[in-house]
């Protein structure tokens, strides 16, 4: 159990983080020429980390699965990102933001961890705006701020409707800069396909070029996961095509704790699914329900005419209309946390109120808002997100209230890390999604660009040197050594087998119904029954997935379907280990919701006594069950309390 | 320094202002051929043109004039082959996209505007400067007489029909290039754009139409 | 809807390309065009036949990852979306669809439709960043910035990166991609410190790279789905010039 020292700095929790500071190990200059350092995934965590490594002088090869840095999946984030500046003199602080984080996490997360966030939350706005994001300003030409699920002070930035890809713009652009001075090595379109353990250390990865198929070996004294989530896992989500749980789930096989896995947030305000083809969801931004109204109708015979096109929704009266955030949850009211807002819409749906022509979507209204602010300000506020909106649904949310409904979005759990971002495995890092770290079992909005780039730009940057100090007379490593053989090997075995299957079922086709198992069992309500069959179906899908599989092609060339089939076959894997974890914890809390324990009024009853405490699996080889490991979580500085936003 | 001597950017910058400055030329010419057309006599016109080809400045300038001409045809060339050659493979389906739509032929109209121009000058430059004109007397004094050169030329039912679609072509050209320079030395602004751009099409649509009016009228009359 | 497809396919980026027919059947008007692409792919590996390569990510118009040449025109027939924004509604029963890759010397082809667009990349690592380190800059709101030059310079870095600007180029030029990064950082204050060796670095890399050069035919603001302007094209022109004429003797 040693493994699980999350390596908390002593003293107060607003002095850790200088403390830790002051007293870690560095790497002088002249070392750092000599070490190197890969970095896996440049999204908002990766390039940060990437650029910020290599001003200080590091050795670093960046890897990313895409042409470019710049399509990375944060690019996606619309919304904002939270920090702790108070410039709105709404009283807000580092220990508000922290406090919120926490509660919003449902008492799941580290509290060092996050207040370190929030600490650094600050120094992020301010490195951002030195780089040239373009934040959204007040007329007197200073930043202006937003509000956001979970939290009663405007504490967001943002960028129109693209915060996300601003700030990983502004990240890109200073790894380009590394990348132009030689001091940042760049290899676009590659896959991780394995992580190299030397010694028991991680030295290095194996990838593959996703343009020749070239199986290739990198090494390095430290390797960083910045891969992003999962949630992928569901099929159907908010993430991009590309975004797998490939990299993490190859660590957590070589020894890596895997922590929270079944920590999933299902984000309530998406485009409901419209058609058994369809690739993914689309998200509309959170930032929306700060001036929409979320309802259904009243009387299921109202809900009814409107799912068989019988009735418009403008036609029906306010008197018929049932606002039931704002009914129950009148202190918060539309802007409830993302799991309370998503079962809320779940509850109503499934009890035949919902509308749309599946009854699986409510409506998020803007009429209030056009005719108290008018309809330039809804434009200016929200226009790119209401004409991508009426590209993909055909109707004008100006005129017609939006449809909208819960969709996987983001996954808490991640690769289990210490207060220095390091794995269970020493020398493998992992940040952002990627990681488990700072969420706890619900990320509140604007919230992970935030734990991003606060772990690539400021955290990272620091503990990595922790790490490094004591390598400074380890030399460079050669990839001849025979542990890179093995896992060369291995990839080779399991790419050969793939292609040779030759079966009679689209690797899509088995995603599909991964997911279909995910989301009716693993989803925004779980039950042990449902769990424990869904385990038993997984595993089923997986010996029919190794058996039947159809890979058309060769591995030496783009091969897009070989991809998929990588990333598929550790997708069934993870949604089992997602599965059991769902299962182990006999509770509710922020996303993850047991239907055995809820409150009369069907809120998340946690249990505090016997669940406070971090699940961290460690994989005890295939086919056997994995090993549950406990990190209590110890809250010193604040008061767990039950989540109330009434 | 010599890749940002030659940027692409500067070339069009050169492109540009030569351009406005040849503009500027097609305004003088086209004063100096209007007064053909008011009086029979020629007198005005051939007292012009008897001032253009015997004063020492623009004499001078005559040759800052050819030195325009050959910049904005080099840079246009080289421009232009480097344009094809960024994309050696076309596409198989014709470009469909909105754009400015002169801008899509400039080499065209442009090359046939230079043939027009190597045979309007080795129709008058090359005849009244090296070869023999008939003299006309005035009360001023005499004069050689260009004007009857332009009135025999633009009998020509052939020559007007060539002119007028050369003059044509040259106002296609214009049209894109004198809001085009503007863009290309940085002037775009939310206000003055439009008027600049509109200006440009009066322009080239005034200019144009004075050009030919004068073959019109000589050969109707 | 019935449709056939007219698909560009190459093997790679040596060998030789042509084009090949496909008919796809009852596609939705709600499907997108990649969801479209997406079951012609998914007939095509049940018959055992390689799946057209195509780039694509996001799906929500934002990562500029897809790129198709739809009909002669970049991102296809609508105005202001990629291409994976674009739905069949756009597209009428019986149509035959032109599908073809992105077409400039610096965007060779890889495969099919997918193109290699890392001279963008080189372009922005010539020059297309502030050169701050991490840590140590001043607070956020030290600097005033008027909110029209904010909002100008949001306009302008609202691209994507997706090259439709160059493929829809008649010269195959990237200007309107250079200048919307160029004027980003020109437009306020911290990117303002060194504008004249950034606009003159990344002009330099962008002609030596082989694009094309701007003949203000405006095909680009057409095609452009974040609808970037033209006047960050005049906007870097200006800045190109001040900083030549304002450059010290070297």
């Amino acid at each position: 159990m040693g493994k699980l020292e999350a390596k908390i700095p002593q003293g107060p929790l607003s002095e850790k983080w200088t403390n830790y500071k002051a007293h870690q190990n560095l790497v002088n200059p002249a070392n750092k020429r000599r070490l190197d350092i890969i970095v896996v995934g440049t999204g908002l965590a990766g390039a940060a980390a990437a650029a910020s490594f290599g001003e200080l002088g590091f050795n670093v090869k960046a890897f990313g699965i895409h042409d470019s840095p710049r399509r990375a999946h944060s690019i996606a984030a619309q919304g904002g990102i939270n920090a702790a500046k108070n410039y709105p003199n709404d009283g807000d602080s580092v220990f508000r933001l922290f406090y919120d984080t926490i509660k919003g996490g449902d008492y799941r997360a580290r509290e060092a961890n996050v207040y370190r966030l929030a600490e650094v939350s600050n120094d992020i706005i301010d490195q951002c705006v030195a780089q040239g994001v373009p934040f959204a300003r007040e007329y007197g030409g200073l930043l202006d701020n937003r509000s956001f699920g979970g939290a009663q002070v405007s504490r967001t930035f943002y960028a129109r409707g693209q915060t996300g890809q601003q700030l990983l713009l502004g990240a890109y652009s200073a790894l380009s800069k590394e990348i132009g001075k030689g001091s940042v090595k760049m290899y676009t379109r590659r896959d991780l396909l394995d992580v190299v353990i030397v010694d028991g250390r991680a030295r290095g990865v194996i990838m593959r070029n996703l343009i020749t198929g070239a199986i290739e070996r990198h090494a390095a004294h430290a390797v960083v996961l910045a891969t992003g989530g999962y949630g992928n896992v569901f099929f159907l989500s908010t993430n991009a095509m590309a975004s797998n749980g490939s990299a993490i789930w190859k660590a957590y096989k070589k020894g890596a704790f895997f922590g929270n896995p079944s920590f999933t947030q299902i984000h309530p305000t998406c485009i409901p699914v419209h058609g058994d083809y369809q690739s993914k969801l689309t998200l509309m931004s959170e930032s929306l329900r700060n001036d929409g109204r979320i309802w259904v109708p009243k009387f299921a015979e109202d809900a009814e005419k409107i799912r068989k096109g019988q009735m418009k929704p403008t036609e029906l009266n306010e008197d018929r209309r049932d606002y039931y955030l704002e009914r129950r949850y009148p202190a918060f009211g539309n802007l409830v946390p993302r799991d309370v807002a998503s079962r809320a819409a779940k509850e109503r749906c499934d009890a035949g109120f919902g509308v749309g022509t599946t009854g699986l979507a409510v409506y998020l209204d803007f009429a209030d808002a056009i005719q108290r602010l008018g309809k330039h300000v809804i434009e200016a506020r929200y226009g790119n997100l209401f004409q991508m909106y009426e590209k993909i649904v055909d109707e004008n949310p100006y005129e017609t209230p939006m449809m909208i409904y819960p969709a996987v979005h983001y996954t808490m759990g991640g690769l289990w890390v210490d207060y220095e971002l390091q794995t269970t495995i020493p020398g493998l890092f992992a940040a952002g999604e990627a990681n488990f770290s700072d969420h706890g079992a619900n990320r509140l909005g604007a919230s992970a660009l935030m734990q991003g780039l606060s772990d690539g730009y400021f955290v990272l940057p620091y503990t990595i040197q922790n790490y490094l100090a004591d390598q400074i007379r380890v030399p460079a490593f050669k990839t001849d050594l025979p542990e890179f053989e093995k896992a060369e090997k291995e990839v080779n075995d399991t790419i050969a087998r793939l292609l040779s299957i030759n079966g009679k079922n689209t690797v899509d086709s088995y995603h599909r119904k991964l997911g279909l198992i995910m989301w009716d069992y693993v989803g925004m309500a779980r039950n042990k029954e449902g769990l424990m069959k869904a385990i038993g179906m997984i595993q089923e899908l997986r010996d029919d997935f190794w058996n039947n599989v159809k890979v058309p092609g060769r591995n030496e060339q783009v091969n897009p379907e070989l991809e998929k089939a990588l990333r598929v076959a550790d997708f069934i894997e993870l949604g089992e280990l997602m599965a059991r974890d769902a299962l182990s914890r006999e509770e509710s809390c922020g996303g993850h919701f047991r239907e055995e324990y809820q409150t009369p009024e069907g809120e998340a009853l946690r249990d505090d006594v016997n669940y406070t405490y971090v699940a961290a699996w460690e994989h005890k080889g295939e086919k056997a069950e994995p090993a549950l490991h406990k990190e209590p979580l110890v809250f010193e500085f604040i008061e767990v309390k039950q989540r109330n936003y009434k | 320094m010599t890749k940002i001597m030659y940027a692409s950017i500067t070339k069009k910058i050169i492109m540009s202002l030569a351009g406005l400055f040849l503009t500027s030329f097609l305004v003088v010419h086209l004063s100096i051929n209007l007064l053909i057309l008011f009086d029979d006599s020629r007198q005005l016109f051939n007292e012009a043109a008897h001032f253009m080809a015997t004063n020492p400045l623009i004499q001078t300038f005559q040759w800052v004039l050819f030195l325009g001409f050959i910049i904005h045809i080099i840079v246009g060339l080289i421009l232009q082959i480097q344009n094809w050659l960024a994309r050696p493979v076309r596409y198989d389906h014709k470009g469909s996209s909105e754009l400015s739509f002169f801008s899509k032929y400039m080499i065209h109209t442009g090359a046939i505007v230079f043939i027009f121009l190597i045979i309007h000058f080795a129709n008058f430059f090359v005849k009244a400067k090296f070869g023999h004109l008939a003299e006309i007397q005035y009360e001023s004094g005499t004069y050689e007489d260009l004007g009857i050169l332009v009135v025999q030329l633009f009998s020509d039912t052939g020559y007007v029909v060539f002119y007028v679609v050369a003059i044509l072509l040259l106002g296609f050209h214009l049209e894109h290039g004198f809001q085009s320079a503007f863009q290309s030395l940085g002037l775009n602004h939310s206000k003055y754009t439009p008027v600049i751009k509109l200006a440009g099409t009066l322009f080239s649509i005034a200019l144009t139409a004075g050009y030919i009016a004068i073959p019109l009228v000589i050969y109707f009359s | 809807m019935d449709l056939t497809l007219k698909i560009w396919r190459q093997a790679s980026a040596e060998e030789k390309g042509k084009f090949v027919n496909y008919q796809v059947q009852n596609i939705s008007h709600d499907a997108s065009f990649l969801e479209m692409l997406d079951i012609l792919n998914e007939s095509l590996v049940t018959k055992g036949d390689d799946p057209v390569a195509f780039d694509h990510d996001c799906r929500e118009g934002i990562c500029g990852a897809c790129s198709l040449y739809i009909n002669g025109r970049p991102h296809g027939p609508d105005r202001g979306i990629t291409t994976c924004q674009m739905h069949m509604r756009n597209f009428q029963d019986g149509e035959t669809i032109v599908i073809e890759p992105w077409r400039a010397r610096p965007f060779p082809v890889i495969k099919d439709l997918m193109v290699d667009r890392s001279a963008f990349d080189a372009i922005i690592q010539a020059g297309g960043y502030v050169s701050v380190r991490t840590g140590g800059v001043p607070d956020a709101n030290a600097i005033p910035i008027k909110k029209r030059d904010a909002d100008l310079a949001m306009d302008a870095a609202a691209c994507i990166g997706c090259g439709a600007c160059v493929a829809a180029c008649k010269n195959a030029s990237a200007m309107l991609f250079v200048s919307a990064k160029v004027s980003q950082f020109a437009l306020l204050p911290q990117g303002r410190v060194e504008a004249q060796e950034r606009v003159q670095k990344m002009v330099a890399k962008m002609d030596e790279l082989g694009f094309g050069n701007c003949t203000n035919t405006y095909a680009c603001e057409a095609e452009c789905p974040k609808e970037i302007s033209v006047a960050n094209i005049a906007r870097m022109n200006r800045e190109f010039l001040a900083a030549r004429i304002a450059a010290p003797k070297e």
